[in-house]
């Protein structure tokens, strides 16, 4: 499948490439992404909230979580500033996550930080899960960047666990 | 120009980075070490290497030896009246963690207050709101002007009678601001304030003279003034120093231990508890030495040169703002970019070979002042060129372009 190749070429640094890896780290779709962030602001009702901080950089989020009776993920939100990656990555995650299932919900989680990490063996996601994430594959390259890609996800986890400390974005 | 940056000193400045020429622009985090230090390093350690200040052997007394005259460089360097004044650390950091611990603790108490000013590196605030968590001691912040300059009258204004230290860095690790020390201590000194400066860029770019300054302390770090890693020195007035418990406990720093009771050693060594980065002291001294090769003046003058450079060349772009335009400043250039994340602006940048420090500097203090979560800052150090200038300046248009 053609986006695998784009993962699995991670971490290649010859000078021919290095522009290659950077326009696919700032792909079109990550670029709007940031610029127009989906599910950007307060949300009403919120059963689940919790602060993400990357101490790295100092960029903070919010994600907000409205869960319904049956535990899915009715509405889903998130606030804060941040680089391209980390905002792009927080509006691919809401736009994903609305309407799933709290264990849907992690299992695009696992596979989302195995994609961003460069590690291997991503399964059990549908092929359409598994394109969307895969915009997000090029930060494998950029290992200091990782952390800028997570922390949406592990911010949303903190929600869910409603462990109220705030997410690191480890 | 009569400096030439001496390029083949550093070869890792001769190493390419994702296959592009290297422009390192981050000196102020850290700076690239010259072989004369590594050899120094190398040759102390495979032939005259032991521990200091114990055993009777030859190279327990060589390297003792060696260590010493390390401390007498940096007294010398520092232009310190004694060497005695002068405690080797492992970093600023540490340094300014001893100020805050063997000295003025034991001096403070809840509701006295503590001035320090608004551009500080988190290493001169957060050993200070330990006193304010620990003794309820009083943060109190001198404010700066739009410029990025300290005004000595709003350091005059913030210090009361229960002003116990005022905290000031010589320069501003962001702002690149070379702060007017000798009239601040002075003002403190009026007051009977004393005065902690942290020196870790001052010591790098500007002649120190802890004797002129009248400082109380001063700290500075080795790694990055072309030194090691895992080393650095505070100076304190030998008055101060007689009459401060120790800070670490341990081997070396005792007169006496037995069952019942503990006497210290003297300064410096009572501070020094433990053994010392040795290897690292030798080190250090030889960066001194490395340096003292060269007219430090023309060292500053070449840098100034390229950060003026750099500072016409980025006006062009309308979507940069400048943070830090003090009249008197060093070769630091910290800024803005409209809508592009300066960690993105970084990455982009790395791509280009060009190696520069993105985010909050651990000065978040001074980044909320300025109303920015964060800022690409390009540092420079003796070895730079315009090339470097010219590579920070067509990534920074390649950025523009990918990015928006």
């Amino acid at each position: 499948m053609p986006l695998l190749r784009v993962w699995k070429r991670r971490g290649v640094f010859f000078s021919d490439m290095i522009d290659e890896s950077l326009r696919e780290l700032y792909q079109e779709v990550i670029l709007d992404h940031s610029k127009h962030p989906r599910h950007f602001g307060p949300l009403d009702h919120a059963t689940h909230n919790a602060d993400g901080l990357n101490p790295l950089c100092g960029d903070r989020i919010t994600v907000h979580l409205n869960l319904d009776a049956e535990g899915r993920i009715a509405d889903i939100a998130f606030e804060g500033k941040g680089c391209a990656i980390s905002q792009a990555s927080a509006s691919l995650m809401t736009d994903m996550l609305k309407g799933r299932s709290t264990a849907e919900a992690e299992k695009l989680m696992n596979g989302f930080l195995h994609l961003v990490k460069g590690e291997e063996g991503v399964t059990g996601l549908a092929d359409d899960d598994l394109e969307i994430l895969l915009v997000m594959a090029g930060v494998s390259a950029f290992p200091m960047r990782v952390k800028c890609a997570t922390l949406a996800w592990h911010t949303m986890k903190s929600a869910l666990e409603g462990s109220g400390a705030p997410a690191k974005s480890e | 120009m009569s400096f030439v940056p001496p390029l083949s000193d550093f070869s890792i400045l001769s190493k390419p980075v994702n296959g592009r020429r290297l422009a390192y622009l981050d000196s102020a985090a850290s700076a690239q070490k010259p072989k004369f230090v590594l050899d120094a390093m190398t040759e102390f350690a495979t032939s005259e290497f032991a521990n200091v200040h114990r055993g009777v052997h030859r190279l327990a007394a060589a390297a003792t030896q060696r260590y010493e005259e390390a401390r007498v460089a940096v007294q010398q360097f520092l232009n310190a009246k004694h060497s005695d004044e002068i405690i080797f650390t492992k970093g600023g950091t540490e340094a300014l963690n001893l100020v805050s611990y063997a000295f003025l603790s034991p001096r403070i108490s809840a509701g006295d207050e503590i001035v320090l000013t608004k551009m500080e590196h988190h290493s001169n605030i957060v050993p200070w709101h330990f006193m304010r968590e620990r003794k309820r001691a009083v943060l109190k912040w001198v404010e700066l002007r739009e410029d990025g300059s300290i005004n000595p009258s709003a350091v005059a204004a913030q210090i009361t009678p229960k002003t116990k230290l005022l905290a000031i860095t010589h320069m501003s690790n962001v702002l690149g601001t070379v702060n007017p020390l000798k009239e601040i201590i002075q003002i403190a000194h009026a007051k009977g304030v004393p005065v902690v400066v942290d020196g870790c860029q001052g010591a790098v770019h500007e002649k120190v003279d802890v004797q002129d300054l009248d400082a109380d302390f001063y700290a500075f770090t080795g790694h990055k003034l072309y030194g090691p890693t895992g080393i650095g020195a505070l100076y304190g007035k030998r008055a101060h120093l007689k009459t401060m418990r120790p800070f670490n406990g341990g081997g070396e720093m005792i007169a006496e231990v037995t069952e019942d009771k503990v006497t210290y050693a003297e300064p410096p060594h009572r501070f020094e508890a433990g053994t010392p980065p040795i290897i690292e002291a030798v080190g250090l001294a030889a960066a001194i030495k490395y340096l003292k090769g060269f007219d430090r003046a023309a060292i500053k003058a070449h840098e100034l040169e390229l950060y003026q450079y750099a500072r016409k060349e980025i006006g062009r772009f309308k979507w940069v703002r400048v943070i830090g335009e003090a009249e008197d400043k060093g070769a630091i250039l910290s800024f803005e970019t409209t809508g592009m994340h300066a960690h993105d602006v970084a990455t982009i940048l790395d791509g280009e070979g060009v190696a520069v420090r993105a985010g909050h500097h651990c000065a978040q203090v001074l980044m909320e002042r300025f109303g920015v979560a964060s800022t690409t800052r390009a540092s420079f150090g003796l070895y730079n060129t315009r090339e470097d200038v010219d590579a920070l300046i067509a990534g920074l248009e390649k950025a523009r372009s990918i990015l928006l």
